[in-house]
Formats: structure tokens, sequence, C-alpha cells
């Protein structure tokens, strides 16, 4: 990035926009001035009005969650005529929403340490070490990142049945960790490249194995990359439905939030319980907003990293 | 670096490899020779050639959703990057510019905390949340309101023409926020001379950003062109949780995902739902490549 450097020769080669001899000047203009304050008007309409969109859905799920049901057909855009505390229990037990939230933090907490122990002990070794087949073993995993998940679905459903962890959490951990391998390696083999050889080199000549530099000095280091490519698996496998949907199918004790809320929503149509359905969708959303309002800046981070580097 | 370092690569590398090759690799490779069979689950796969392949050809169901897979690609993309587009300019470049320093509109960190919020929800929540929003009734968010008003409910999910475009709206909905963000880094890395100089030749606000910050911005683009377009062709979470009946009414929502899992998993036609994989593959590959081709230009350097 050289400001120097050649640009494209439009703004340039641009004609004065009035005839006005200010026009040259650009601010004196009288043109330009109202398009601009047009322009910067509408657009704060429209930002204020996609505010709005996000909002208002997330907000009215949150009221509903305190209404009965007859309140959420006759006034869905009223405030509860009283706090009914009663919805969130009975999504929380009856329709074993804190069983399916405890299940998320299990699986997501294990499978994501898992991803990131093994991505990044690959990763690093694939980025910094040279032997025969290296380039090989890389492309194998980058290469994954071509392949979409549906492609090896009916096999991989018969590779962890073979297994005899169908409908077990450490199967869907073990698939979770292999399907998050191809972008985390990619992402931190780059990442432990660009971290200077000189400390490594020291560490080396007093004596620290290879081992011991990897965990004590490497991993240090590399925490930035680190911390984006965790929260990127955390939130890629949290929001995880269809491999879940397909190796749990038969242990309803098993189950992951985005599987318990969808299944809610079926049977909220069969039960009528549409106060417990918003109650669930708010136990489901809340602690994301918690969490995102924490960790805004870092999460925004993780998420786009994949697409800047 | 000499000592043992062939017995530490190795150490290093198994575990991972082995993970890899077992649950993802293994799979894959497995997956294009069930293609080629009349695998249903029971007794052995036999070997049927590219039967599984020609029944494709005449099945509705897939043509169906190859052709929602192309709508997907052209709208999903194209709604969202011009929104995108739009409020990253109105946030990074929009407001005043002082000193030279140019300025977003008041409020751009407010807004672009809250357009990306529901990147960090799962999908399957997203798609019960509008299933909500969406409802035929007094209930829902939209309907309610319009009767309210006295007019009659729009039928969201259940008009086959409306229902595939109220799944986009959804899925526009969820992805503006993460390409704001994704753009305004974008134009941030952007000298701010540039824009200066464009001013002082009397270049409107509307001239900056097609003269200036889109030319410039056109590696970004491409990326998240590339992305939304893989994106269009899973949809699996929403059109499974969101639409009537998976993929309904009558198979108007329908996507490859969705029939690849209906099929492997509720009629058993293994060799036949991984012969929709594979064609879905093939989908995606060519559709990467052809993007990266076409839109290929000399990138600006500055």
């Amino acid at each position: 990035m050289n400001p120097q450097s050649t640009l494209p020769p439009t703004p340039a080669a641009l004609p004065p926009t009035t005839g006005d001899p200010n026009a040259a000047g650009g601010r004196g203009s009288k043109g330009p001035r109202s398009e601009v304050r047009l322009f910067a008007g509408l657009g704060h309409v429209a930002l204020a009005v996609w505010a709005v969109i996000v909002i208002v859905p997330i907000l009215w799920t949150f009221l509903a969650a305190f209404k009965n049901t007859s309140e959420i057909f006759s006034s869905p855009w009223t405030l509860p005529a009283e706090l009914r505390w009663e919805n969130f229990g009975r999504a929380w037990t009856k329709a074993n929403i804190g069983r399916y939230f405890l299940n998320s933090v299990i699986v997501v907490s294990c499978s994501t340490f898992l991803t990131m122990l093994l991505g990044s002990m690959a990763a690093y070794v694939l980025a910094r070490y040279k032997f025969w087949g290296n380039r090989a073993v890389y492309f194998l995993f980058v290469s994954g990142l071509a392949f979409p998940v549906f492609l090896a679905l009916v096999p991989l459903f018969f590779v962890v049945k073979n297994l005899g962890l169908l409908d077990t959490h450490t199967g869907v951990v073990l698939v979770y960790s292999a399907y998050s391998l191809p972008f985390t390696v990619f992402f931190l083999a780059a990442f432990f490249k660009t971290l200077p050889s000189s400390v490594a080199e020291a560490g080396m000549i007093d004596g620290c194995g290879h081992t011991r530099l990897f965990f004590q000095v490497m991993m240090p280091m590399a925490k930035p990359g680190l911390i984006s490519v965790a929260i990127f698996n955390i939130i890629g496998q949290w929001a995880q439905y269809q491999l879940p949907l397909v190796l749990l199918s038969n242990a309803k004790d098993k189950w992951v939030l985005t599987q318990g809320i969808a299944d809610i929503s079926v049977n909220a149509g069969y039960e009528a319980d549409w106060s417990g359905l918003f109650a669930a969708l708010t136990i489901a959303i809340l602690p994301m907003i918690i969490v995102y309002a924490v960790f805004q800046r870092q999460i925004q981070a993780g998420l786009t990293s994949g697409a800047v580097k | 670096m000499r000592h043992g370092k062939y017995p530490f690569v190795i150490g290093f590398l198994i575990a991972p490899v082995a993970l890899y090759v077992t649950f993802v690799i293994w799979p894959y490779a497995q997956a294009f020779w069930i293609s080629m069979t009349n695998w249903r689950g029971l007794s052995a796969p036999q070997f049927v050639g590219f039967d599984n392949y020609r029944r494709l050809l005449d099945d509705g169901a897939f043509w169906k959703a190859v052709q929602h897979h192309g709508v997907l690609l052209l709208a999903l993309p194209l709604i969202t990057i011009a929104i995108a587009l739009f409020f990253a300019f109105q946030l990074n470049v929009g407001g005043k510019s002082s000193g030279g320093q140019r300025q977003g509109v008041w409020g751009a960190k407010f807004y672009r905390v809250v357009f990306f919020f529901p990147q960090v929800l799962a999908v399957a929540i997203i798609a019960v949340l509008f299933q909500m929003v969406y409802r035929p009734n007094e209930s829902g968010l939209i309907n309610g309101v319009l009767m309210k008003f006295g007019l009659d409910p729009v039928l969201f999910l259940v008009k086959p023409n409306l229902a595939l475009w109220s799944i986009i709206a959804v899925l526009v909905w969820q992805a503006v926020g993460f390409y704001v963000v994704l753009f305004s880094a974008g134009m941030a890395s952007i000298p701010g001379e540039i824009y200066e100089a464009a001013e002082m030749d009397g270049a409107s606000k509307v001239t900056l950003f097609f003269r200036v910050t889109l030319p410039l911005l056109w590696d970004t683009l491409q990326v998240a062109w590339v992305y939304l377009g893989i994106a269009a062709f899973d949809c699996f979470a929403i059109v499974a949780v969101l639409s009537v009946d998976g993929g309904g009414p009558d198979g108007a929502t329908t996507v490859l995902a969705m029939e690849i899992y209906r099929n492997a998993f509720v009629y058993s036609k293994y060799g036949y739902a991984s012969a929709m994989g594979v064609a879905l593959f093939f989908l995606t590959i060519t559709f990467a490549a052809l993007t990266l081709r076409l839109t290929k230009r000399e990138s600006v350097e500055y």
C-alpha cells in the first residue's frame, strides 16, 4: 500500500460539476453541497431503518417471551401485561432447553479445544519445518476448503456409525474438529510463517526441545492469531445444524441447542405453546448478545479474518 | 533445528492427519464411489455406473433445486453486496471531511455493532425467529401489523412464488452486517489523500463512490461474491427449518442440500443422494472457478 503509486485516472479527469467558477474548489459550490446533504440524509434514514429491521424482530421475541398465548395473538405489538417468568421455566425444563444448552456448551468447548490443539500443531509443523511431503500434507488440509460438507454426508454417517460413535458427543466433537481443520490449518500456517525465527533459534540454543519450544514460546507468540481462529470456530460450531441432525438423530437427550430449538418450533405448533417457544428463543439469543457486547471487537475481527487474509 | 526433527514432525502431524483423513478425506473419496452404486444401506452396494446421474436428469425435484440455486446465486450476492456497500460507504466516507480526514456519519460505530449482530446467531435459530415474524395470522410480527390496519395477511412462506424470496430476505438480513464490516475494513485502507484529491477536483459523494471507492475495493468485492455464492449453495439450515415441510410448499424452496438429506436419511437412497452430492460439488467448484476467472481484472495498487 503505497499512496504515491499509480491511481486510476478518473478523479483528476472529472469535469467540474457546475458552471460556477468556485466549482473547482468543490466545497464552495452549490450543486455538490445540496447533493451531499441529500445523499447523507437519505443514507442516515436508510441506516436507521436497517438498524430497526435488525433490532425489532429480536426485541419483539423478547417481549413475546413474557406474554401468554392470547396476548401474543391479540396484541403482538404491546408490552406484556405482566412478566410471566414461568414461560422461561417451562422452556428450560419441560422443553429441555437447559439440557440442549448444556450439550452445546460441552460439545463446542471440547471440539474447539481439540480443533485449536490439533490445528495449531499441524499448522506449526507445516509452516516452520522442511520435510519430505510437507506440501502434500498442507494441500491435503487446504483442499478441504473447496468441498461442500453435503458431498460427504452419507459416507460420513456410516464412518461414524461403524466406529460406534453415532448418537454420542464424542462422535460430534471429532467430526466438528475434523471439518474445522482446513480453515484452522490454512489460517494458522500463514500466521506461524510471519513469526520471527530469531526467538525460536535462541530457544533452541538454550537447549529447548521442539515440543517445549512450541508450547512455551511459539504458542504465546501466536496468541492474536489463535484467538481469531478460536472465535471463528466457536461461532461456526455453535451454529452447526446439519451435522448434529445427522449424527445425533436418535438420542434426544444429546441434542444441541440449534436442533432443540428447531424441534420445539415444530412442537409448539401442535401444543400451541407459543410463549414457551418465544422464551426458548430468548434463552438462545440473549447469551449471544451478552457475549457479543463484551467481545464485539474480537468477534468481528475473528469472523472476518478469513476473508481479509 | 536438526536433532530429532522427524520424530517431532511425525508426532505433531499424526493425530491431526489421522482425524482429518478418517472423517473428511475418506468420506469424500467414498462419496464418488457410492454415487455409482444402488446402495440402500441393507445389502452390499452394487455398481450401477452412471445410472444415478441419468436419473438425476429426469428428477423434477433436482432441477427445481438447481433452479433455486440459480436464483439464490444471483439474488443473494447482488442484494447483499449492494446494501452492504451503500451502508459501508455511509459509515466510512458519508460524513463531513475535516482536515482531509474522512469521517463516517454520526453513530457509525453503533450501526456497525448492531448490523453485525445477526452474524453471531445460528442460522437455525434465525430460521425459527423468522417463522414467528412471518406467521400468517395476528401473531406474526408483520401480519400482526397488516391486520391491525385491516389488510389481508401475506402468506410469506405458503405462497409458492413468495416463499423463496421470503427466505432470501432472511439470508440478506443476516449477511449484510458481515459485509458492512468487511467492506469497511477495505475502505479504511484506502488512503484519505485520494478522496481529498478527488474532492478538490469537484467530485461529489456519488462520484467518489463509483470512481474511487468501488474500483479500489474490487478485490474485497470478489471475495464477498465468492463467499455469498458458496453460501447460496448450502442454505440447508434455513430451508429445513423455515420453509413449509422442508423445501415446500411443493418444492418451491427446495435446495440440493435438502434433497440430499431427504434422499439419504428419509428414503435411504444412499447411492442417489451421493450422486446429488457429487453434482453439488461440481456446481460449487464451477461457480468458484468461473467467478474468479470472470471477475479477474488488474487490481489497482495504492
